[in-house]
């Protein structure tokens, strides 16, 4: 047996993950289905002088990670629906002073407390628009540990080269269920560093003056540059300003530094797309089923193909259009009311060849969910 | 596969140690999951265990080959979720089978046995692996011992490589 | 008045209003810091919202200006993350007790080593006058025009109870007290609460007929006694002030240093 062998739970390849990407700090508190992330991380950190804090609600586990990050510590807190509901107000504040962290949302059924032990992708416009006002945000998912591992790692290097949260978005089924993981060596996986400025102590540093190629280098708290960090607009300082050139050149400094690279930021992985008449467009858990259907049915010979989304935001438009274009029928396969379905809606040239096929009664969506769908389309009926 | 039974047995234990042992010591692919409810005790609980020399796609089992089930509760529950013609294992303690069932159904004095000649219900999901795998042959008994090892405290593991003997054993008389 | 090097001068003259009390808070503040000799890039200062909260911006120190109510989750994440920082956190009476008073007791029982100080002028000055959980009862407020039926807390009695090891009280009126406090305060290895009265005459004076700010001044001057006077013996209803706990205690920061020395045998 190899020792980077490991058969877990996706919330242990995750919180696995986030350590080899260099995790010094994390915060968190309590809550099904996320908590084995806290968990493997309070017998860990310690271990290896990271830092490890169960905070009193999951805001103050956000405020925490945000603090820590401004140190220069990478961080990471770990929630499910309700927690990450309590959290949008902090989001926000690590949005606006582009704070580096990670927020993992291991999805369960909502609204509300909901269904804790069961699975959903409800979340997505939650990660989306959960926070108030106007802004970008990157949100990541996965359908098996081994992505998992790698999305999380990839979380952590986006947070750092954008100076942003990123949310990766698992869900409970994912998250509980146990598959083979093997952790790359060490060096095996890029991994990008706190980009720190130059600038020599005594000498004026701007925190959010964007450099040429829009990233801004950082100085630790506690480092040789004073400077101001807060949720008010601001000016290249940290200085509060409403000025209206201020205010309107860093909301779009904030939206275009994501916005403006959504070909870059766009994950994705294709199977059997090219001559495909009916595209299965999913992510997460549910691209677990539609794998199974499209391969069960490439076997026998029909057309069908699978595009998996990693990167859920920002939406990947051009990309969706240009793989949906060849198709007779786009199929969403999600585990909500079709919160994927519309942005896909948007992103094609015929939306009335876009179905949804989901499942919201906390089961895990079957291949028949599928197959029925398929079936509809097709005109031979369930 | 689905092992069922009530919270407290061990159900998902004996489940992971299984999907564990075939993928790091017998170079299979694993899939195990579980679905419960709020209780960490009683309640029925289920985990599924997909054992394969392909990749797995779909993690859960819609209508398992075998199914054990380990309280009446979850038997009741389960038994119509079983392949036509597939292997039923049930513990002879705990539950009363019914004729209509389309299974070979093989009901096996599992908790009896351990408590008789253990002494101690803790192992009676290891009993139940080895009467598993007896019968059908799908993990090496072996892997499951290396499973153990790094699971639970050493002195323990005598008591357990014993349950799993004892389940082997139950499961190849069983078998026949 | 302090040196200026401590102050960010560019942003003055600052936005509080004429006889507001948080001026003198900082004046205190600083005297302080400047008496202890601190270097600013030693000192990392965290705020939450409202009119105490503007204070970060004034000072020359890293400053973490953030979100209603949770300056202290944020302080506890700088502080332990670089535990040799001094954290000092200025609060106003509602950001710290009604939305912030979950963290405000917890950051209390874990005893991190935090300077928490309570500007308590009694009123939501920053949206116009609302009463606050520190304002007591029969206070007039926007909120309140019937008068407050609100009890408020005693911060002191509660920072005790929820395990702070340094609680004082003073008030703008005693700014020498004020400064001393503070100082020791910093000092105190472990989580140290002080509660300063502060007074707000365009709101809480206006609306209560407290006079302006001098006479809110003189009423804190009268109305409070140092801890255990004869003065509170003949007259049960004057606030004390002074510092009312100051124990040793295992702070939160090196008692996580002993538990990672404890995971790294164990491993």
């Amino acid at each position: 047996m190899s020792g980077n062998i490991k058969f877990i739970q996706g919330n242990e390849a995750c919180a696995e993950a986030a350590v080899y990407a260099g995790l010094d700090f994390y915060a968190g508190y309590p809550i099904t289905p996320s908590t084995e992330i806290t968990e493997f991380l309070a017998s860990r950190l310690p271990q290896i002088g990271g830092k490890f804090l169960q905070m009193e609600d999951e805001i103050a586990s956000l405020c925490a990670i945000i603090g820590a990050s401004l140190t220069g510590c990478k961080v990471m807190t770990a929630t499910s629906g309700p927690g990450f509901s309590l959290m949008q107000e902090a989001l926000g504040y690590a949005i606006m002073a582009e704070i580096p962290c990670v927020i993992v949302n291991v999805q369960r059924g909502g609204p509300s407390t909901g269904l804790p032990t069961h699975g959903s992708q409800g979340d997505v416009n939650q990660a989306r628009w959960g926070t108030h006002g106007d802004h970008a945000i990157i949100a990541l998912t996965a359908s098996n540990h081994q992505d998992i591992f790698a999305l999380t790692v990839e979380a952590f290097n986006l947070a750092e080269i954008y100076r942003t949260p990123v949310i990766l978005l698992l869900d409970e089924v994912v998250a509980h269920m146990r598959e083979r993981l093997v952790i790359p060596q060490p060096g095996e996986m890029p991994l990008v560093e706190r980009l720190k400025t130059t600038v020599n102590e005594g000498v004026d540093y701007h925190p959010y003056l964007p450099r040429e190629d829009g990233r801004l280098p950082m100085s630790d708290f506690g480092g040789p540059h004073r400077y101001n960090v807060t949720g008010l607009f601001h000016d290249m300082w940290g200085f509060p300003s409403s000025e209206p050139r201020a205010v309107h050149g860093l909301l779009r400094h904030l939206v275009d530094k994501i916005e403006n690279r959504v070909n870059q930021l766009a994950r994705y992985k294709e199977y059997y797309i090219e001559d495909a008449k009916h595209l299965l467009v999913s992510y997460g858990s549910s691209a677990r089923s539609a794998r199974h259907i499209v391969e069960k049915r490439r076997s026998r010979g029909e057309r069908i193909g699978l595009l998996e989304l990693q990167t859920l935001w920002p939406f990947p438009h051009e990309m969706v259009r240009e793989k949906c274009a060849a198709a007779q029928a786009v199929i969403v396969v999600e585990q909500n009311m079709g919160q994927i379905l519309q942005v896909v809606k948007l992103a094609v040239d015929q939306p009335d060849k876009v179905f949804l096929a989901n499942r919201i009664d906390g089961d895990f969506i079957m291949p028949s969910d599928i197959l029925n769908i398929l079936r509809l389309i097709q005109g031979k009926g369930v | 596969m689905v092992f069922s039974g009530s919270g407290g047995q061990g159900v998902i234990t004996a489940a992971i140690i299984l999907a564990e042992a075939a993928v790091l010591y017998d170079g299979l692919n694993a899939v195990q999951s579980q679905s419960y409810g709020a209780e960490a005790r009683g309640g029925a609980t289920r985990s599924d265990i997909i054992i394969s020399d392909t990749i797995i796609h779909y993690p859960k089992v819609i209508q398992p080959n075998v199914l054990v089930c380990l309280t009446q509760e979850a038997y009741n529950k389960f038994y119509s979720i079983i392949r036509p013609g597939g292997l039923l294992i049930s513990d002879t303690r705990y539950v009363q089978t019914e004729k209509k069932v389309d299974a070979q159904q093989k009901e096996i004095a599992m908790y009896e046995t351990v408590i008789a000649k253990i002494g101690k219900p803790i192992v009676f999901n290891i009993c139940m692996l080895g009467t598993v795998i007896a019968i059908t042959g799908l993990v090496n008994p072996e892997s499951i011992m290396k499973a153990l090892q790094h699971r639970i405290p050493a002195d323990f593991l005598d008591m357990n490589r014993k349950a799993l003997d004892m389940g082997i054993k139950l499961g190849e008389t069983a078998k026949n | 008045m302090v040196k200026k090097a401590y102050l960010r001068e560019r942003f003055f003259p600052h936005l509080w209003c004429p006889g507001c009390g948080h001026g003198m808070v900082l004046n205190g503040l600083l005297q302080a810091i400047e008496k202890m000799g601190l270097s600013r890039n030693e000192i990392v200062m965290v705020s939450g919202i409202g009119c105490s909260s503007r204070i970060t911006g004034y000072v020359d120190f890293h400053t973490l200006h953030t979100i209603h109510g949770r300056a202290l989750a944020f302080a506890t994440g700088v502080k332990m993350a670089r535990p040799e920082l001094n954290l000092i956190v200025p609060m106003g009476d509602g950001d710290a007790l009604a939305i912030g008073g979950n963290h405000f007791i917890h950051a209390a029982r874990r005893n991190i080593d935090i300077t928490a100080i309570v500007m308590n002028n009694r009123i939501y000055g920053m949206t116009g006058g609302q009463f606050s959980p520190l304002s007591g009862e029969d206070v007039r407020a926007t909120t309140a025009p019937y008068l407050t039926i609100d009890p408020g807390f005693d911060v002191v009695e509660l920072s005790k109870a929820a395990g702070a090891t340094f609680v004082a009280r003073t008030t703008t009126y005693h700014i020498q007290q004020m400064s001393d406090i503070i100082q020791q305060a910093i000092l105190h290895e472990g989580f140290s609460v002080v509660e300063i009265f502060s007074q707000c005459p365009t709101y809480f004076g206006r609306k209560n007929k407290a006079g302006d700010a001098v006479d809110m001044i003189a009423y804190f001057k009268k109305n409070t006694t140092p801890i255990g006077s004869t003065a509170k013996k003949e007259n049960p209803d004057l606030i004390e002030r002074g510092v009312f706990v100051q124990k040793e205690k295992p702070e939160y920061c090196s008692q996580y240093e002993k538990l990672v020395q404890k995971a790294m045998k164990g491993r």
